[in-house]
């Protein structure tokens, strides 16, 4: 499995995302110290490691969603600072995804991926629900359009909640925990469309406890230990030969089952 | 019974009971329950008869002077409402420019109506006749002073007109000016959010008579020389900072009741604070606190009532001014008088009620799982 599509997908040498030096406090809490991370356009970034290790907080801080007290963070050449323009520009190119989907529950399924295109594009309404209905057939539900998230199930949820960040235009999607809060049955339907995602080249971060996902699409695995990033390799070598002890036992105990 | 109580819905069972069932399985039950059931019965008798033969039975319904209420028995004297009518609706606005006051009512109704009935076209050119012309159009027409409309001052304005004055200023003002007191509260940035806390404890702290005291009474005394806004101004100002720190609580609840993940997920997308807060947040907050708004412009149509102390006539102290009429005076003209006042209070409040119960019932689609 190891040799599978993501080694033959081709990664440039453009920087899209630089970390230098990243640290991050919750009041006395020190949830990031000293994170460097350099992602190249293309990459698929899987990032592992036991929970209240930082991993969603890092990709937090690529959007903004939690500013970083120290340290440089900057996207695509635009660097992040408390300049709201700035984070404004760097939102409009980085889509998210959620555990619990944050679909908008008092919009259709159509007007929750035209929302954007229409306030933040400016885009004609015409123009952003043909934009809307191409990514919703992307993600294989453009019969459900109509309908409210209300209506659909967990892994429809969650297609959706992609296709509203595809239509974007995103040049970097963060994926926070997409399948953790799926029932197992759906669990397949929303990595098929990430690992489709991943084969059109764009440029992925992915906090995950699915391992197979890793193995399968990331070109590298980051691993994360209280705040730190302490290991991080291709999948094939990360799986097979950890180096470090907390990456071990948090494989031994992950892959026990 | 408790069961169906709580969830609301009545048991279907019970519709294929016999009366006689039914009473015996609801009403008596036990032993204490038939007591009870006796009681209220004896409540009702005592109370349902009288005020029955009062306003229907032994009302006086045609005449034109006291004479026709003074039989002995006579109920609920309808010729001293009609006989002052005009008073009750127009105050003592001169009789001759009442046409502006019935022109301003039907314009009102004519941008109100379409805006409470959903999925109309042109929401937004609507708002803007409602929020922003009908109000300057309003002014221009009930105050005057301009060609062809002879000034009227608002100390002749009264009635329901002054009632639903200060009630739909106080209503219009208190929706937006809660919604930024709401959002400044939770806002992050200190001075705004200090702001914000000092004025809805301010406002909330004090008693609306005192507002309308201070409004009327002191103010004038702070204010320089020839500065002096109408009273009905000072009162408007008053009421509408006074029910906007009441708004803010209710929408701060709503706003509370929206996981932060749907602000996140706007403002990931791109979506600015105010874009992210109108589009996403406010809609489904709002939305949630409907009973809570409707509760609060209520009580403020009712609260309108107390601007009788500082002077200004609405429908009750118009009604108050009519029964000291030595040509009305009757036995039961206050009985009437504040039957007649309750009655239409009632009706507006209670289509208030009504149409938020429409308003939840046709939103309730769209709630969430």
């Amino acid at each position: 499995m190891s040799d599978g599509n993501g080694k033959r997908l081709k990664v440039s040498d453009k920087v899209m995302i630089e970390m230098k030096g990243v640290n991050k406090w919750f009041g006395d809490f020190h949830v990031l110290k000293d994170v460097d991370l350099t992602v190249h356009e293309g990459e698929r970034i899987v990032i592992a490691g036991p929970s209240g290790s930082g991993k969603s907080t890092l990709i937090r801080c690529i959007n903004h969603l939690e500013p970083h007290d120290e340290g440089s963070i900057v996207i695509d050449g635009i660097e992040l600072t408390e300049d709201l323009k700035r984070i404004d520009e760097v939102r409009r190119e980085v889509g998210m995804v959620f555990q619990q989907f944050n679909l908008f529950p008092h919009m259709t399924v159509l007007e929750n991926c035209t929302l954007a295109p229409l306030w933040v594009r400016k885009m004609p309404e015409k123009q952003a629900r043909e934009l809307a209905m191409k990514f919703l057939e992307r993600v294989r539900i453009p019969e459900q359009a109509s309908k409210y998230p209300g209506q659909l199930s967990g892994g429809q949820q969650q297609r959706v909640a992609i296709a509203r960040a595809l239509c974007m235009n995103p040049k970097v999607m963060l994926f926070d925990e997409p399948t953790s809060a799926l029932d197992p049955e759906m669990i397949k339907e929303v990595l098929d469309v990430m690992v489709e995602l991943a084969q059109e080249g764009m440029t992925m971060l992915c906090v995950t406890h699915e391992m197979g996902f890793a193995r399968e699409v990331a070109n590298r695995v980051v691993f994360m230990d209280d705040g730190r990033i302490v290991e991080q390799a291709p999948p094939e070598e990360f799986f097979s030969a950890p180096k470090n002890a907390r990456t071990k036992e948090f494989l031994a105990q992950i892959l026990a089952h | 019974m408790a069961m169906e109580s709580i969830t609301g819905r009545s048991a279907s069972r019970s519709k294929t009971l016999t009366p006689l069932v039914w009473a015996q399985r609801n009403l008596f039950s036990s032993i204490g329950n038939t007591m009870l059931t006796l009681a209220s019965a004896y409540l009702l008798w005592l109370t349902i008869p009288p005020v029955l033969d009062f306003t229907i039975f032994s009302a006086v319904w045609t005449g034109t002077t006291r004479e026709a209420c003074l039989a002995p028995g006579a109920g609920m004297c309808w010729p001293f409402i009609w006989a002052n009518i005009d008073q009750f609706i127009y105050g003592r606005y001169p009789p001759e420019e009442i046409w502006r006051v019935n022109l301003t009512f039907a314009l009102g109704i004519a941008v109100i109506v379409p805006m409470l009935i959903p999925g109309l076209p042109a929401r937004r050119l609507n708002l803007v006749l409602l929020l922003i012309v009908y109000p300057l159009v309003a002014i221009v027409l009930l105050a005057g002073d301009r060609p062809g409309l002879p000034p009227v001052p608002t100390s002749e304005w009264g009635g329901l007109l002054v009632t639903l004055v200060v009630a739909i200023t106080g209503i219009v003002a208190s929706l937006p000016l809660g919604v930024l007191l709401a959002l400044g509260r939770r806002s992050e940035m200190p001075a705004i959010r200090m702001f914000c806390i000092i004025f809805i404890e301010f406002w909330r702290g004090v008693p609306l008579i005192t507002v309308l005291f201070m409004a009327s009474v002191m103010l004038p005394l702070f204010l320089p020389e020839g500065m002096n806004p109408d009273n009905l101004l000072r009162c408007l100002v008053g009421v509408a900072l006074f029910s906007s720190a009441y708004m803010a609580e209710v929408v701060r609840g709503g706003l509370q009741a929206i996981p932060a993940g749907q602000y996140e997920a706007a403002r990931a997308l791109g979506l600015t604070y105010w874009q992210a807060m109108g589009q996403v947040v406010l809609p489904q907050a709002l939305r949630h606190v409907i009973p809570g708004i409707v509760n609060t412009f209520i009580g403020l149509f009712k609260d309108t009532t107390l601007v009788l102390i500082v002077g200004i006539f609405d429908l009750l102290g118009q009604m108050r001014a009519q029964l000291a009429d030595p040509n009305w005076t009757i036995p039961q003209g206050a009985l009437t008088g504040y039957i007649f006042a309750a009655l239409v209070f009632w009706v507006f409040c209670f289509g208030m009620s009504q149409y938020s119960n429409f308003m939840e019932r046709r939103l309730d689609t769209t709630r969430e799982r």
